[in-house]
């Protein structure tokens, strides 16, 4: 098939995002404040890589430029990543990382939520599977988010200090491009003007039970993970997460 | 963490059976009790509904209450129905 189209393009973009954003989660292992809360976060992250190989096998086959959905994963340098900017940033305290994830998980669960009803089945398919993972990420991220704000005068103070961290990078979350408009156009992904809208009111309507003041929308951002300039964090992160594959490449079991 | 109350979690396998007590989670609500339990105890597929109950709540009986309490049910055994012959027709029982 060979078709590095639109399509090809935007499934990456799903697919990097939950990659990375599933190894952010990984670096939680062994560290996490409770154990419960352990168990939680690698399951989030497991979920997200299931999702990632979904995505990642259907760009394969349309890519069929012979990679597999493990190289382009663990093959791939960061300019040929295509994640957003959000989930490469550094885990942070625990209110980073809350923060990120719900960040991440109120987009991804309305991202879905208009895939299921994608022109592409296999899309429609992949994405109706997805979300129901997603939705209890949002669930979960959602309670963090309001517990932390609305907790204790540390655990607030620490959820200021997350917001002004992290919001500069929503500006991917409220903007598509070129890309975007024209699968939009073809019925393959909702309008991001929608998704755009549907995010900002559930991270207000949270954020505000949160105790925490919305900012305003976030200014444009010099780098673009969707084009692959990313922040320098993605190739710490990727250098990482690749090495077994490149100091032992297609090591098996 | 030290301030999280302890539940106990109570996992339904599939519809019509009952309630299994499967463990404990630590939360610090309810709310989060749940979250911890499906994450902890339900995620090889083992349930269709979970009950969690404060630890605190339950109230149990006493360790060296034992003999008084259970003892004396062992020497009972009229109290198993293994006394009747069943008809052929009752089938399994």
């Amino acid at each position: 098939m060979n078709q590095y189209d639109d399509l090809s393009e935007y499934l990456l973009r799903l697919g990097d995002s939950a990659v990375v954003q599933g190894q952010r989660l990984c670096e939680w292992c062994g560290r996490a404040p409770a154990l419960e809360e352990e168990m939680a976060l690698m399951n989030v992250g497991l979920d997200l890589f299931g999702q990632a190989r979904n995505w990642l096998e259907f760009t394969a086959e349309r890519l069929d430029d012979g990679r597999s959905a493990d190289q382009l994963a663990f093959c791939r340098d960061e300019r040929a990543y295509r994640n957003l900017l959000l989930v490469e940033q550094p885990n942070g305290d625990f209110a980073v990382t809350m923060l990120k994830q719900f960040f991440y998980d109120a987009w991804h669960y309305h991202v879905l939520t208009a895939l299921k009803a994608s022109s592409d089945k296999r899309v429609a398919t992949i994405a109706a599977k997805a979300l129901k993972e997603v939705t209890y990420h949002l669930r979960r991220s959602s309670d963090w988010v309001q517990r932390l704000g609305d907790g204790t005068e540390e655990s607030h103070d620490r959820m200021v200090k997350a917001l002004d961290v992290v919001w500069r990078f929503t500006v991917e979350l409220m903007a598509g491009d070129e890309v975007e408009n024209r699968l939009a156009a073809a019925g393959v992904i909702a309008a991001p003007e929608l998704i755009a809208e549907q995010w900002l009111a559930t991270v207000s309507q949270v954020l505000e039970q949160a105790t925490l003041t919305v900012p305003p929308a976030a200014p444009s951002f010099y780098l673009s993970g969707r084009e692959g300039m990313h922040t320098e964090c993605l190739g710490v992160l990727l250098a990482e997460m690749q090495s077994l594959q490149r100091a032992y490449p297609d090591a098996v079991w | 963490m030290s301030e999280w109350t302890l539940f106990e979690v109570f996992v339904r396998s599939k519809h019509g059976l009952n309630h299994k007590h499967v463990g404990s989670v630590h939360a610090a609500d309810t709310d989060m009790a749940l979250e911890n339990a499906r994450d902890l105890y339900t995620r090889r597929s083992e349930g269709v509904s979970l009950w969690i109950v404060p630890s605190n709540m339950i109230t149990a009986s006493a360790t060296d209450e034992k003999e008084a309490l259970f003892d004396p049910s062992d020497d009972k055994v009229y109290r198993h129905a293994s006394f009747y012959k069943l008809p052929d027709e009752v089938g399994h029982m």
